[in-house]
């Protein structure tokens, strides 16, 4: 049985590369969210929140014009997941409170997806170890791209506005498996298709969770 | 700006609630078949609709421009497997060549 810190340790080594990938993709969160929040806040939210789905997705709000409110909902909703990622990982914690908190705040997809050992159970050292790299690259990646995009000249010339949904696509792929899901994700890009001309920004990703709740109720 | 900092608070502490609420109510009721059904399946609507959103949406208007072949470029890349670093990339970069050319 290899001990706690040898995991954490290949843990580590299995995140380098999604720690690289995370880093361009914060770069981007750093050029697009500047315009919108100044050069402070984009930091503050990426060393807090980590969580590239909400963070775009909030930012997509705030930049297209909707409320705080619709911003946060949207935010809430797309990281409604960790609830249930949180709900399968609870049983392979062990401990006080505190020390099972502390591993599971470092939870993101690509750790928590790495760290399951294929029976229901994870290895909670090794998801962390696997975050401690995308950690680093989000908000190193943030910081770079806060300072770097004033001299881009105009974001759209160079289409990061297509990393956005590009990232989002990629997200998708590895979400939308299996029929259900297949139907859900079809249903909210229907929805979100049909009611951005008539509602205001925000909006239809929101009523989106609508497709969710309409999969869940079939049997399919 | 107040607006942002709110967004920023607001989404640090309810992240960290979801995160730890499985966690920490261990021993506590689970959620109900129903609704961890939906919690399971919001992921899949939510990012549909966001993509939809960032490739068609300009403002309260839909429209069609470079984005879209930016965002067909990642659909292939994602299918062969291309790693995210590839798919991220070189849809921005289809898409700037492609409002270069136009």
């Amino acid at each position: 049985m290899e001990g706690a810190g040898e995991r954490r340790r290949a843990g580590i080594r299995r995140g380098l590369p999604f720690g690289i990938a995370v880093f361009a993709i914060a770069v981007s969160f750093g050029v697009l969210a500047r315009p919108v929040m100044g050069p402070v806040a984009p930091i503050v939210m990426s060393i807090f929140v980590f969580s590239g789905a909400a963070q775009f997705g909030a930012l997509a709000v705030l930049t297209a014009g909707g409320s705080a409110g619709a911003a946060i909902a949207a935010g809430v909703l797309l990281n409604a997941r960790y609830l249930a990622m949180g709900l399968a990982l609870a049983p392979s914690l062990r401990g006080r409170a505190l020390s099972r908190a502390a591993f599971a705040m470092p939870t993101v997809d690509a750790s928590w997806a790495a760290a399951s050992r294929g029976d229901g159970t994870f290895d909670p050292s090794y998801m962390v170890g696997v975050s401690i790299p995308q950690y680093a690259g989000w908000v190193l990646g943030t910081i770079a791209g806060v300072l770097i995009g004033p001299r881009l000249g105009d974001p759209n010339a160079l289409g990061l506005d297509a990393l956005f949904p590009a990232f989002f696509i990629a997200l998708l792929f590895d979400e939308a498996r299996g029929r259900r899901r297949l139907v859900a994700a079809g249903g909210g890009a229907g929805i979100a298709l049909v009611l951005t001309p008539v509602v205001p920004a925000g909006l239809p990703i929101l009523a989106a969770a609508a497709a969710a709740v309409a999969a869940s109720r079939r049997r399919w | 700006m107040t607006a942002v900092w709110v967004v920023i608070g607001a989404l640090a502490l309810s992240t960290a609630a979801l995160k730890l609420a499985g966690p920490l109510s261990l021993g506590g009721r689970p959620l109900p078949e129903w609704a961890l059904t939906i919690v399971e399946l919001l992921a899949s609507a939510l990012l549909a609709a966001l993509v939809v959103v960032e490739t068609f949406g300009k403002g309260r208007s839909l429209v069609l421009d470079a984005r879209v072949l930016g965002v067909a470029f990642a659909v292939v890349a994602v299918t062969r497997r291309a790693p995210m670093i590839v798919v991220v990339l070189g849809a921005a970069a289809v898409t700037a060549v492609a409002r270069l050319l136009s």
